[in-house]
């Protein structure tokens, strides 16, 4: 690789510039990657805190059996809009945010392909948080009927499921612009020499991520606005005295959900594959590999969606054609795990706060895919659906899977941002205190879901009381931890040492190599030669 | 001797953790159930000699190849040979897993022949049961939670079965082939029981079925496992495996039951009868939305103290409780109790709203009245 490209001349030459305006109009009115990615990380940190505060109302009031704080009917609001509003609003925009940040830097584009529909993809957002928000303010409150808003419970709820379907459907046309955006700069927009196969993984993954978004964020607009006509102009999609079917639901979004599973999972795999090499000194093992399994992982995941339905009382030729293509899913799975291990293999290790969450994210995402093989085999997810084993299970993807690459991302490219070091001691107490409260707070709910505690319940048989007490002191425990998250990347901006350009020993894409830190506010113009 | 006490002591204390937090799938009851305990512990060997043996590989080289021990790091990349390996090795253990798992899952499915055939209906929030074909054809009720509200909201001491026991409990005989056929009323529920490792969504408009034999007397308990709206935690399934003979006694007492049943129909009942039987048939059906006070939940629930329709004619009143409340064709929360409740039940619990809380029209409502609006 050349030198450090100069780009402060460049820099000098226009100014600081940050587009016409000052102020909250600069934000507003920005077409600039760096600015819209900054926007959808605050913006997803702002999410997460509110379906955090949710989970800690559905935790406390699983305290203890009994009603204590929270009705049975706000209840079911709480959990209904902690999913949507977690997988919605904080875990997909995150990983939107570090594709905005970092894909141009990664492949030597100036910025995104279409800037202004960055900036629209964008400030849908904060309109589809705030009707999902509003929702408990109207007659009857928001839905409860679980994120998944399964017919033909929604057609019982009051104008918040109206609401929320359009939040859907705003959340849905985000995704779907920013995937359009995404996929169009890498596939136009690298640097001379920049060839597919030499981009970093990161970029890759989310390529593949966004395909699968434009496939299938239209289906769950389909499912969503058929919900919606069923409830308002008396159409029969999902009730059956008309010539539907409820289970007809099911199906559509689980062609969406099971895809969407992969959507969350992916980048947060891309975050972990630059993480790994960086702080083992060391390539990235089988990278081709990587990317043939990241592309696998995908294609088959259009093909597994019932496997969120085998009770619903398939034909058995239907179970088992479900069941083997989901074990399937097994394969590219640990062949990914076993590059990244293989990475670490004799490199020459350093666990700072990156390294430590990444390799957080390795073990516990693992233990994940494990359960989700335990949940794969027909007889045992019989036995085990809608339990809280299914809960822990999708926790340990989700929570320890995305968030914690989210979270190694974060301060991973923090540097990169902001120009200056977090706090390396704060950040390793966040990561012990997260990973602790974390396997406190869901490693035991295994436990009350194999003894038979069904997901969704505010009360509960006495026999299920102590590991919902262990579950909650962890659940406080880990919201707690994420505000010390907050206080390190706030001291980090206020008053963090200066960063060099490559803080990292083993830090090899463009954005590390080609640039100085923090990241100029216009970069690669013109486009670096990387031939 | 102190130390004998003590080690006896924490072993005591631990048993009690132990009994006290269930971990583990519950005990079988069934071939199936056993079926898939055998399954579930042989995969999680094999999850288990997975995980020890890839973290192994990542322990050790969190251990061994630190920069701080002063390793220096090889640049190797790709391996063909062990990436092939490690591609066809897990295709193959799944092949091997599939073998015994597909026998479950055809088992599993294999309804044929039942010595007793069970209808069971999902219903906001409680479960009726209609025995349809085999011994004790033609029993039919309605499951309902039995735990007190006084213990839901921590004003009593909670009673061993919390939230597992129902006022009525499905019977049936050990050692018989029982298929159960699933439907539901309102919204998507699913039957379980544990024990028996069947598990059946319950849903609108369809009919699905799944089997299980018990092989050991007892009562098991469980709950419905599909969320289905506000009192989802609330709709316990209980099943009590009896013994042959005990299950043929069971049903003759049921046809007694029965026949008693029918002669209430045509009574004419007093005021104070009919409000004494309503108050027990509301607290099992109606107490749950619009609440011991008769204020309900408004909007979703609305009140009946005071409410227009209850203090209107008595006509009108019948006719939703029967039928229920639709919108857009599709059932809402208040649901169709006519097939649910005898006309008696249904006179005691109308004359019992309609002369309760500031409620007082003085009006008895009779077994005859009901059946003149059902249709």
């Amino acid at each position: 690789m050349s030198a450090v490209v100069d780009t402060h001349g460049h820099e000098h030459g226009h100014g600081d510039h940050h587009g016409g305006y000052g102020g909250i109009m600069r934000w507003v009115t920005t077409t600039n990657h760096k600015d819209i990615g900054t926007m959808y990380l605050w913006f997803s940190f702002v999410m997460f805190m509110v379906g955090g505060i949710m989970a800690l109302v559905i935790r406390a009031e699983l305290f203890s059996p009994g009603l204590q704080i929270v009705d049975p009917d706000f209840f079911n609001q709480m959990t209904t809009m902690h999913g949507l509003i977690m997988v919605f609003g904080a875990i997909m925009p995150a990983f939107v945010g570090f594709a905005n940040w970092l894909i141009p830097m990664q492949i030597g584009a100036p910025d995104m392909a279409f800037a202004r529909m960055n900036n629209w993809s964008f400030w849908i957002l904060p309109f589809a948080g705030a009707l999902l928000i509003i929702s408990f303010f109207t007659p009857g409150g928001a839905p409860g009927v679980g994120w998944t808003l399964y017919a033909p419970l929604t057609v019982q709820m009051g104008i918040g499921m109206d609401l929320t379907i359009f939040a859907v459907h705003l959340l849905g046309m985000s995704s779907i612009m920013g995937s359009i955006n995404i996929v169009t700069t890498i596939l136009n927009m690298r640097a001379p020499g920049m060839t597919l196969m030499r981009m970093p993984l990161f970029c890759w993954t989310w390529l593949i991520t966004a395909y699968l978004l434009i496939a299938v964020m239209p289906v769950l607009a389909g499912a969503v606005t058929m919900t919606l006509t069923d409830r308002h102009f008396g159409t029969s999609f999902f009730n059956a005295a008309g010539g539907g079917d409820p289970v007809l639901y099911q199906h559509i979004f689980w062609f969406f959900g099971h895809p969407e599973v992969y959507i969350i999972a992916l980048p947060a795999f891309g975050v972990v594959s630059q993480i790994l090499p960086a702080f083992s000194r060391k390539p990235l093992f089988g990278y081709a590999s990587m990317v043939y399994a990241t592309s696998a992982i995908a294609i088959l995941s259009f093909i597994v969606w019932a496997h969120h339905m085998y009770t619903v009382g398939m034909p058995v030729t239907g179970q088992l054609f479900f069941m083997y293509a989901t074990t399937l899913i097994a394969v590219p799975t640990g062949v990914k795990v076993f590059n990244w291990v293989a990475t670490m293999w004799k490199g020459s290790l350093t666990f700072e706060t990156p390294m430590l969450f990444a390799c957080g994210f390795l073990f516990l995402f693992t233990l994940g895919g494990f359960t989700g093989l335990v949940l794969s085999l027909v007889p045992i997810d019989i036995q085990l659906h809608d339990t809280y084993y299914v809960v822990a299970h999708f926790h340990y993807v989700m929570v320890a899977g995305a968030l914690f690459a989210a979270f190694g991302g974060v301060y991973f490219w923090l540097p990169k941002w902001t120009g200056r070091m977090y706090d390396e001691t704060l950040g390793k107490w966040h990561f012990w205190l997260t990973m602790i409260f974390f396997n406190v707070t869901f490693f035991v709910q295994h436990f009350s879901g194999l003894a038979g505690m069904p997901r969704r319940i505010p009360d509960y048989p006495l026999m299920f009381e102590t590991w919902n007490k262990i579950s909650s002191i962890g659940a406080f425990g880990f919201g707690l931890s994420q505000l010390l998250f907050l206080y390190v990347v706030l001291k980090c901006i206020r008053s963090g040492p200066k960063a060099a350009d490559k803080p990292w020993e083993g830090a090899d894409s463009l954005e590390w190599t080609h640039l100085p830190t923090p990241a100029p506010y216009h970069t690669f113009d013109p486009q670096p030669d990387l031939r | 001797m102190l130390k004998k006490l003590f080690v006896g002591a924490l072993g005591l204390a631990l048993c009690g953790v132990a009994l006290a937090a269930e971990w583990n799938l519950q005990p079988a009851a069934s071939k199936i159930a056993e079926d898939i305990h055998w399954l579930h512990e042989a995969v999680m060997v094999l999850v288990v000699v997975l995980f020890v043996g890839v973290f192994g590989f990542m322990f050790w080289s969190c251990y061994a190849h630190r920069k701080s021990v002063g390793h220096k790091a090889d640049q190797f990349h790709e391996n063909t040979t062990v990436e092939v390996i490690w591609t066809v090795v897990p295709a193959l253990i799944l092949v091997l897993i599939a073998w015994p798992v597909t026998k479950v899952v055809i088992a599993q499915k294999d309804t044929a022949n039942p010595d007793l055939t069970i209808k069971v209906t999902g219903i906001q929030w409680k479960w009726a049961y209609d025995y349809l074909k085999g011994e004790g054809e033609g029993i039919s009720f309605v499951s309902t939670l039995a735990t007190p509200r006084a213990q839901i909201e921590n004003r009593e001491a909670k009673g061993e079965n919390y939230l597992l026991e129902v006022d009525n409990e499905l019977v049936v005989p050990v050692g018989k082939k029982v298929r159960m056929l699933t439907t539901a009323a309102d919204v998507i529920h699913s039957w379980w029981v544990p024990a028996f490792g069947a598990k059946q969504d319950a849903i609108p408009g369809f009919i699905r079925d799944i089997w299980f034999t018990p092989t050991k007397t007892g009562t098991y308990r469980s709950q419905c496992v599909e969320l289905c709206g506000k009192d989802h935690g609330f709709m316990p399934i209980v099943v009590r495996v009896v013994s042959q003979e005990d299950y043929t006694k069971w049903v003759g007492e049921q046809k007694q039951l029965l026949a008693k049943a029918a002669e209430d129909e045509t009574k004419t009942y007093t005021l104070a009868e009919l409000k004494s039987r309503g108050e027990k048939v509301y607290a099992a059906n109606c107490v749950a939305c619009h609440q011991a006070n008769g204020k309900g939940v408004p909007p979703a629930f609305p009140a009946l103290d005071g409410s227009k329709l209850v203090l209107g004619p008595k006509d009108a009143q019948i006719d939703v409780i029967l039928n229920g409340v639709t919108k857009n064709g599709t059932p809402t929360a208040m649901a169709a109790f006519g097939k649910q409740l005898s006309n008696a039940e249904l006179a005691a619990v109308i004359t019992y709203t309609r002369n309760n809380w500031g409620n007082s029209t003085g009006e008895a409502v009779q077994p005859a009245d009901i059946k003149a609006r059902r249709k």
